[in-house]
């Protein structure tokens, strides 16, 4: 395996969704939560567009890459919008103990 | 050189992100992997992308994040992890491996269907995925409703039960360790007797 700058990104794709996933496995706070999906859509936006170079088509990873962005985006808005929420009406952002909470 | 440096780079601030204590503290080193990897997808030829990407996700989003904790409050108190952490370790390893095993095992990508070489972003944004602006215009518009329902002024029919609920549940969860280090003080008293 050569260090080539694909592979280069590759490696960093791989660091980000690793620690992404780590991260939301772990986390038990709702805004945490969030950073740790923001790190893993950073490791996908990143895999695009070094397909999309590699492929000799970098006009298209960057378009799906835009929309990416996007979605990403309003993701963590209305994750945050909902953190917030939660906060000020159940008084926590752990969501260990929304779920232990009935009905 | 400069995108191993960068991609080491934005692997630290993950890692700090992630372990940070305090939730601005971690906005902030989120905003840090933002402009990491932004920086890089300039290097790959992405400017456009790389423009938005330092916009909306080291500024924007960040923005949002400072206001939200403001509004919402640090909680800094301990929260460990539910699964225990060889069970988390595990898991990350595996995924990690497989992934990968996914992506370096393979040969370097073909250039499958050359671009046409008048082919410029502008081109390929607005005619060959039309749709994905239609989708991401339904989406902004989708996003602007959601947050307008989830920050309006309105109580919740259940919020006063349901905030003491969980303080009922943090209660009831202290006295149990309570009990249960009573009961082994008891214990090693009796067998010290």
């Amino acid at each position: 395996m050569s260090f080539s700058p694909f592979n280069i990104a590759l490696m960093g794709v791989i660091g980000l969704l690793g620690i992404g996933f780590y991260g939301l496995m772990v986390s038990r706070n709702l805004i945490k939560i969030v950073v740790a999906l923001q790190i893993m859509v950073k490791g996908a936006m990143l895999a695009l567009v070094a397909a999309g170079q590699a492929n000799g088509q970098i006009n298209l990873g960057q378009s799906m890459a835009l929309t990416l962005i996007v979605a990403d985006t309003i993701v963590a808005v209305m994750g945050i919008a909902l953190g917030v929420q939660i906060r000020r009406r159940v008084g926590t952002l752990d969501v260990h103990d929304l779920s232990s909470m009935r009905g | 050189m400069l995108s191993v440096a960068l991609v080491v780079l934005a692997l630290v601030f993950a890692v700090q992100a992630m372990r940070a204590r305090q939730l601005i503290s971690s906005a902030l080193w989120l905003a840090g992997v933002s402009a990491m990897v932004a920086t890089l997808l300039f290097l790959y030829g992405a400017q456009m992308v790389a423009i938005v990407e330092l916009s909306v996700g080291a500024g924007l989003v960040t923005v949002l994040f400072v206001f939200a904790i403001n509004i919402a409050g640090d909680e800094t108190r301990a929260m460990p992890a539910v699964p225990p952490w060889p069970v988390t370790a595990g898991f990350t390893f595996l995924f990690v491996l497989l992934l990968g095993w996914f992506l370096l095992s393979k040969t370097p990508f073909q250039q499958a269907v050359p671009a046409a070489p008048e082919a410029t972003l502008q081109i390929e944004l607005w005619n060959a995925r039309g749709l994905d602006l239609i989708v991401q215009v339904v989406l902004i518009f989708s996003g602007v409703l959601g947050l307008l329902g989830l920050l309006a002024e309105v109580d919740a029919p259940l919020g006063g039960s349901m905030a003491a609920e969980v303080m009922a549940n943090r209660e009831l969860e202290m006295n149990t360790e309570v009990q249960s280090m009573v009961s082994q003080l008891s214990d090693d008293q009796d067998t010290k007797r």
